[in-house]
């Protein structure tokens, strides 16, 4: 925009008008920063509060998994597995659900109405609060698939993983509950990226005579790969850091298991859990894993957004 | 059935014609039905969570529900109204915040510093501080606004809960307004500046204006998102069974309502889904369908506005 300010300035400004020009700019460039400094400043807050049990505990805190507000220990490694394994899980159901979606309602599968009344629902289950998704999670939606995960335990039982009988709240429903809250994102971003897709590419792929899913497939995916990429590892992020649905469902359990039927915990359920009633040392453990929470999205998301600008094809 | 399997016909020229029973084709089919099937999956937790919400909490609605307060733990009857003044109330505080800060900084961002270094840098921000974990907004406005007692030395409040909401506001404003400003074509200020308007005049009078539609789509968005809310709101808002008292007469005092711990809906839902006793639970089915009521309103809301935002431009 360099050139269109150069033009301005040329011309013969009175004073108050160049006080109240740069007043503006100033300003608002002020209030840009104000993005900036608060995200530095949350990084500053948690990881002076963390500061004091990083230097109790170090590495420790990172793989050790009791966590005894009465005897000052604290180790978090429950909700780090949780927080980690949840997320995971839930987009790898979410990725074939999502992406398929997406592609259902770009490509010309199904007549437009249709297509865009999926769409406007996907969109609204985004809309939907996290903890009304909990609320419907613990009373509707875990009895209905616990006859699943009991089936699962008595067909899978030894295997780790499904060693315990599920009761109630655990690792699984939550995983499913994170599938529904994180599929409206990569619908919509995968939807967005397939739009994006030039229409010049398809024509060409079914002229040399394709299928629709070989042209999909081919073609388009990989033309619309950097935003669908990028919209997962959103969703991840979006699923590290959630919050009330997971604690409501998850069955805020100390105690490490490898099961997924077991009740778990996440680095955020602790936190909703805690937090509010939590004094002394027991802050600032939560504060530290508040702060690898906080590491680990980052993390997700500047990779997101180097991944965007890595793949992307341009066409 | 019988389907040609040869590729030849007429002429020696190949065989053009669509083979129902060829491999890639069915194949295809089944990839198709496969699609669809997902998509299914992926509508159908809305269907069930509208429809709960609907029948559950939709047969709770009533006039007490909206004048009254919750009950005591096992009893039934009340309403939840203290919780609809509050969560009203939160999100105004938020969005009194974050709109000013945010449509500023978008404003920078897309008029001065188009494509600078600082712009640059200041989208990544954005984008980072969007990827920010809602509960960490929490635990940041609980230290710095609610262990310090910044406010006329009251802990939980209204406002650190109004504050907690505005952080996550602020990068969905300003990426709307960076977005928004961007569609504006450059014609159009350059046909201000040159009958003579200033660049403050320029930018306030011309190219806000027209990207108004967009910047309040995401805007109108953006206060849905922050209305259901709930988890900076736990530890930073937290909870209280009463009426906010005298907004206006208790202005300047500590005992003014958004100085202190106030009661929101989706704090409500989140503590009374946790209580044993079934009327809570009822009352927090109906707190959901007020407060879903409320987001669906106001997202149909932003697409009506949204459809003047592609013609206005």
């Amino acid at each position: 925009m360099a050139s269109l300010e150069d033009l301005y300035r040329l011309r013969r400004r009175p004073a108050v008008e160049k006080t109240i020009d740069a007043g503006f700019k100033l300003t608002s460039a002020l209030l840009a920063i104000v993005v900036a400094l608060v995200l530095l400043f949350i990084l500053y807050v948690v990881f002076t509060g963390a500061l004091d049990s990083m230097g109790r505990y170090g590495w420790r805190f990172l793989v050790t998994s009791n966590w005894n507000p009465v005897k000052d220990e604290y180790g978090a490694f429950t909700a780090i597995y949780g927080t980690l394994i949840t997320s995971l899980l839930s987009l790898l159901i979410a990725v074939p659900l999502g992406v398929g979606t997406a592609i259902f309602i770009t490509e010309n599968i199904i007549p437009r109405p249709i297509r865009s009344l999926i769409g406007l629902m996907v969109e609204l289950l985004a809309a939907i609060p996290s903890v009304v998704l909990g609320l419907w999670a613990i009373f509707v939606m875990e009895p209905f698939i616990r006859p699943g995960l009991e089936f699962l335990h008595a067909v899978l039982g030894w295997l780790p993983f499904f060693s315990t009988p599920p009761q109630g709240p655990g690792i699984a429903p939550a995983v499913l509950i994170l599938v529904v809250m994180i599929l409206p994102i990569i619908t919509a971003i995968s939807r967005d990226a397939l739009n994006q897709v030039p229409i010049k590419l398809r024509q060409a792929a079914y002229g040399v005579g394709t299928t629709r899913w070989g042209a999909i497939l081919n073609v388009i995916l990989p033309a619309a790969i950097s935003g669908i990429v990028g919209g997962v590892m959103l969703a991840l992020g979006r699923a590290m850091g959630e919050t009330l649905a997971v604690t409501l469902i998850i069955g805020n359990s100390n105690t490490f298991s490898w099961s997924l039927l077991a009740p778990g915990n996440t680095i955020s359920a602790m936190l909703a859990n805690q937090f509010g009633e939590a004094d002394g040392s027991q802050v600032s453990s939560l504060m530290y894993a508040a702060f690898v929470l906080m590491l680990l999205t980052l993390a997700v998301n500047i990779l997101a957004q180097w991944l965007v600008k890595r793949l992307s094809l341009k066409y | 059935m019988t389907y040609p399997t040869s590729s030849t016909s007429i002429n020696g020229m190949p065989d053009l014609s669509y083979r129902y029973g060829s491999r890639r084709n069915l194949i295809s089919r089944f990839l198709s039905i496969l699609a669809a099937l997902f998509s299914v999956i992926a509508v159908l937790p809305l269907v069930a969570v509208l429809a709960y919400v609907l029948i559950k909490g939709g047969s709770m609605i009533s006039p007490r529900l909206f004048t009254e307060l919750p009950p005591a733990p096992g009893l039934s009857g009340g309403g939840i109204g203290n919780a609809i003044l509050g969560s009203i109330l939160v999100t105004v505080i938020a969005a009194l915040i974050a709109i000013p800060v945010g449509v500023g900084g978008g404003i920078y961002v897309a008029e001065y510093s188009r494509g600078g270094t600082f712009a640059q840098f200041i989208r990544f921000g954005t984008n980072v501080l969007s990827g920010v974990p809602s509960i960490i907004a929490g635990v940041f406005v609980y230290a710095t606004i609610v262990a310090t007692r910044l406010f006329f030395g009251n802990s939980y409040s209204a406002l650190a809960g109004g504050v907690a909401l505005s952080v996550l506001m602020l990068p969905t404003v300003i990426k709307t307004t960076d977005e928004g400003l961007k569609l504006v074509p450059n014609d159009l200020r350059r046909a201000a500046l040159g009958v003579g308007a200033s660049q403050f005049v320029t930018i306030v009078r011309i190219t806000l204006p027209s990207a108004f539609m967009p910047i309040a789509t995401g805007v109108v968005l953006s206060i849905a998102r922050a209305a259901g809310e709930t988890a900076p709101l736990i530890f930073t808002a937290l909870n209280n069974n009463f009426w906010p008292q005298d907004l206006f007469s208790n202005f300047w005092t500590k005992n003014n309502p958004i100085l202190n711990p106030i009661s929101t809906l989706s704090v409500l839902i989140y503590n009374f889904a946790q209580l044993p006793y079934e009327p809570q639970i009822e009352l927090a089915w109906a707190a959901s369908f007020v407060l879903l009521m409320f987001i669906l309103v106001i997202n149909l809301l932003a697409r009506w506005l949204g459809r003047f935002a592609t013609n206005s431009i």
